[in-house]
């Protein structure tokens, strides 16, 4: 019988999870019950191939509040505030729709920031394309960047950071991760558990329609194909206005303290929200879906159950407050209805008509989908194919035209212009200020300047950060490079990092080379964390990401958050001085192999990364971000994509000032002197400032010093008199047009 | 002095807006429900997306309760600063001369602009000095000032360009660089750049706070 006529089939259970499902029922599912359990196992919200892997991520540390299982995870930053985090994919949705996909990633995120009780002060994103010569990526990344902005514009939330990557594997699965920070007193902190027998369910946002029916599983757990047009109808359409009313409404009933918990609706919509709230009181809950608000009318009782309009948000209200509840949700325009009640029975029912159209123990829903292990295997042969050759010349001068004026490196200032990064007056480094957005903890009032006990003014730091290439390279390895750039972006502006979030954007785990991707990758993220003392906060999986042509680059996104005493001392990136002294730092071993300038010669994916002194890498990190809160030095930048030759193109660029810094003793010519300056790897910063605060750091860490600020233009002194030498000017038309043609071009 | 900053559904920039007024002088939050101004000295009509931005830019707002007392109040001469959204809305209100259009590219653009104070006699730009040149950002997709050739040749006979665009930074095509106009009176004056977001050294400028200590200036010389 074809799998479309067997209905537990078409929703993507397995025989044997249907049998397992007849087993915790006592009888065959109906109709309604039958569409809950596809959802609620499905990898989007049962993890069921990745939640063994996880729980090798460290979930403890001194600074966390609250860890993964909760809408968001926090951390205590001091003075009685917390940050709330987490990142979400939302890449299915937005390679069939990029626009509402992306715009409704940003609004599912910032629900899960004031599902918690915190207000969002934050939104970064990271997002991947094909290469910038397709015109469907061109279309991709056109309206993806369009969406965020869109919804997190409208909305009043600042979008403060983020990364953007191009490489052919995402051509037909791109990648919208997005991440919000929310802030809030520690004691405002709220879980979704469902407690206290009798209390009222109260559903308030917007109403329920037939959008996004099924999404959860239609879009985010099976692989892309040629149909996805037909998948259109099923991504949600957002309404920023709505959620801004929604955001605010739910910030008073909280200040108010009217809630005993609250819960975002996301993927599943009431079926997901409604379980895990029971599930994690211990207790049940009885829905009427005849008393819901709908937007249109005859929607089946299973219809509304999974459901995926967004805006919407559940809370659990003692009877006594409903009332008032009512009251605030009127003021702020909302609909509010009480929907059910908390029971004691342990079992989800769901009412029409007063007649019972489903029934099912919540433990079955949440906690019983098969957990499967993976089966693991190095693939033999290469997964990904070697990128196209781009750049002929092996003259190093024409590399770093070519690095800067290349997608990967070129200006985003086309795209973070279309963000406000500004609202709510707590940016003090934008992006491309530094290499990590800094947000003042505290905002000013009063006409003074805001200010910590001592006359600092404490602040965050953020940072999002992922190279799927060089995880392709070597899943373990590249995972920790992972980590370490982002805990690098953190020292660079003075921050220690706090916490982690992570977004696991893989293709199929089903194939055992994915599944080998995805342990080995989550096996040097477990690792990394370890080593640097940071704990996972909570994320979000994203498997299937692969179509027809294959694979994704194995891509984990990490996502962190630092705190530094004095926002007034945070680095930035530029050259600020001419005569400062420059140096090189850190335990920096430079690599051709797997990084960009190996991609623009159009070379094959290495089997494999150098290892990573993951403990003199924390050193230096360590260094650094103490000499920066000390306001020794005058610029940092880590050593990324592109080398040390990129690194000091970018300080450059971002102070206007030139450099002249001596290579003497990298060869003058061929791949050593193309190792020296392009190589990549972990461990690496270029520091600029007084010559004596640089010095009182070589005690500690390896520095060289390399040269000066100076003049404008970047010169490099090779061996037997041979000089490098490009204009700012140079440098800024290189850099100037990657993306902005692009954008233009749709 | 105090100031009244509105709040209607879907406003973004009152608290920013607040806390630059409340580095000048006193500040409260205005409901757009309500009807009382609360005796405020001077209004804020600040940015964001009132009502969603629906029907058009600032449209909806116009009629909020509120409205009507800050119309009312203008007329009897009350200081009110319209920025962005505000200044949309105070268009739509007819209170401020010309409408916004899109920006020429259509897309929101978020960027430190430096402005050009035309004149300096005025309730809003009392601080600055004739010529002076104001750093701060501008963000916005429908900022494009415009006016038919007839009204746009009045506005500029009578002095109520009071802040245009540097050479080179009007990215929203505005006419004649127009950054902010004000009404044929003076009392009411309307800007898309945001001096709220321009009033503290670490989060940026402080070119912006000139704006704020203007009205404050005004207000303070009329008690006198």
């Amino acid at each position: 019988m074809s799998d479309t006529l067997v209905p537990h089939r078409a929703l993507g259970l397995t025989d044997a999870e249907y049998e397992l499902i007849c087993d915790k029922l006592g009888r065959e599912p109906n109709a309604v019950e039958l569409s809950m359990f596809s959802l609620m196992w499905r990898e989007h919200c049962a993890y069921k191939h990745s939640k063994k892997l996880l729980h090798q991520l460290p979930t403890e540390g001194p600074y966390l509040l609250m860890g993964p299982g909760e809408n968001a995870g926090a951390v205590d930053v001091g003075d009685g505030l917390a940050i709330a985090f987490k990142v979400e994919s939302h890449n299915h949705p937005s390679a069939v729709e990029p626009f509402q996909g992306a715009a409704t990633g940003v609004g599912g995120i910032l629900r899960d920031v004031f599902a918690v009780g915190a207000r969002p002060i934050a939104v970064l994103d990271s997002l991947r394309f094909g290469e910038l010569d397709s015109a469907r990526s061109r279309y991709l990344l056109e309206h993806a960047v369009g969406g965020i902005g869109h919804y997190g514009n409208s909305i009043g939330v600042p979008t403060i950071g983020g990364e953007l990557y191009f490489e052919s594997p995402y051509e037909q699965n791109c990648l919208v991760n997005a991440m919000a920070l929310g802030i809030a007193q520690h004691d405002r902190l709220t879980r979704s558990a469902a407690t206290g027998p009798g209390n009222a369910l109260i559903l308030f946002g917007a109403l329920t329609g037939r959008d996004g029916i099924g999404g959860a599983s239609v879009l985010a757990s099976a692989e892309l194909g040629d149909a996805d047009a037909d998948k259109r109808p099923t991504v949600q359409i957002g309404d920023p206005f709505a959620e801004k009313k929604l955001m605010e409404c739910s910030l008073e009933l909280l200040d108010r303290e009217l809630l005993v918990s609250l819960q975002d609706l996301g993927a599943a919509g009431l079926t997901s929200s409604s379980s895990e709230m029971a599930s994690k009181g211990g207790l049940g809950l009885d829905i009427h879906v005849d008393r819901v608000p709908l937007r249109e009318p005859g929607m089946e009782p299973f219809e509304i159950m999974v459901s995926e309009s967004q805006e919407r948000m559940l809370c659990v209200v003692e009877p006594a407050r409903v009332d008032d509840v009512l009251a605030i949700c009127a003021k702020w325009e909302t609909t509010a209805t009480v929907i059910g009640e908390v029971t004691d029975s342990g079992r989800l029912r769901v009412l029409s008509g007063g007649d019972v159209v489903g029934d099912m123990p919540v433990a079955a829903l949440v906690d019983d989908c098969p957990l499967y292990d993976l089966a693991p295997e190095k693939p033999s042969a290469p997964i990904y194919p070697t990128p196209r050759r781009v750049l002929e010349s092996d003259d190093p001068r024409d590399a770093l035209l070519a690095l800067l004026s290349s997608a990967n490196l070129a200006d985003r200032r086309p795209v973070f212009e279309q963000y406000d990064c500004l609202v709510q007056s707590r940016t003090v480094r934008r992006p491309d200020d530094a290499d990590a957005a800094v947000l003042l903890l505290t905002t000013p009032s009063g006409g003074g300047a805001p200010t910590g006990a001592d006359g600092t003014h404490p602040a965050i730091a953020v940072s999002i950060d992922g190279s799927g290439r060089r995880v392709a390279c070597d899943p373990y390895r590249g995972t920790v490079e992972a980590v370490l750039e982002c805990a690098a972006n953190l020292a660079c502006v003075g921050a220690e990092p706090l916490g982690l979030t992570n977004c696991l954007n893989f293709g199929n785990p089903e194939k055992p080379h994915i599944a080998w991707q995805l342990s080995e990758s989550v096996r040097g993220m477990a690792d990394a964390c370890r080593a640097l003392d940071v704990p996972v906060v909570g994320g979000n999986v994203s498997l299937y990401n692969e179509g027809p042509e294959g694979p994704i680059y194995p891509t984990p996104v990490v996502g962190m958050v630092g705190r530094l005493p004095d926002a007034a001392r945070a680095g930035r990136l530029g050259f600020a001085v001419e005569g400062d002294a420059i140096a090189f730092a850190g335990p920096f071993t430079p690599s051709l192999p797997g990084s960009e300038l190996a991609k623009l010669r159009g070379e094959p994916l290495p089997d494999g990364l150098p290892e990573a002194d993951v403990g003199a890498v924390r050193r230096a990190q360590e260094v650094v971000r103490e000499a920066v809160r000390h306001g020794e030095i005058r610029s940092v930048h880590d050593v990324a994509e592109g080398g040390l030759a990129v690194a000091l193109a970018e300080c450059c660029l971002g102070g206007g000032l030139g450099a002249q810094v001596d290579f003497r003793g990298a060869g003058a010519e061929g791949e050593p002197l193309l190792e020296t300056l392009f190589g990549e790897g972990p461990g690496g910063f270029v520091l600029s400032g007084p010559r004596p605060a640089l010095a009182a750091l070589a005690r500690e860490i390896q520095l060289t010093f390399v040269g000066e600020v100076v003049g404008d233009a970047l010169t490099l002194t090779l061996d037997d008199g041979a000089a490098l030498s490009w204009s700012l000017a140079e440098l800024d038309a290189a850099r100037a047009r990657g993306i902005a043609d692009a954008l233009e071009d749709v | 002095m105090r100031f009244g900053v509105l709040r209607f559904p879907g406003t973004c920039d009152e608290v920013d807006a607040q806390l630059a007024c409340e580095r000048v002088g006193e500040a409260v939050i205005l409901w757009h429900g309500d009807t009382d101004l609360q005796g405020v000295d001077a209004v804020v009509v600040p940015g964001g997306f009132s009502y969603g931005d629906y029907l058009r830019v600032g449209a909806i707002a116009r009629f909020a309760p509120i409205m009507e007392s800050v119309i009312a109040f203008a007329r009897d001469g009350g200081p009110v600063l319209g920025i962005c959204n505000g200044f949309q809305v105070l268009c739509e209100a007819g209170l401020l001369p010309g409408a916004l259009l899109p920006n020429r590219t259509l897309r929101f653009v978020c960027r430190q602009v430096n402005l050009v104070v035309v004149h300096a006699d005025t309730v809003f730009t009392n601080a600055c000095e004739e010529g002076e040149r104001l750093s701060i950002p501008a963000k916005h997709t429908t900022g494009c000032w415009y006016a038919p050739p007839a009204l746009h040749e009045q506005v500029e006979a009578n002095g109520q360009v009071l802040l245009r665009y540097a050479p080179g930074e009007n990215f929203n095509g505005s006419l004649a660089d127009v950054a902010g106009v004000r009404n044929e009176a003076g009392n009411v004056f309307g800007l898309m750049p945001h001096p709220e977001h321009a009033v503290d050294p670490l989060t940026g400028s402080v070119d912006g706070l000139k704006i704020f200590q203007s009205v404050a200036n005004h207000v303070g010389a009329a008690h006198v």
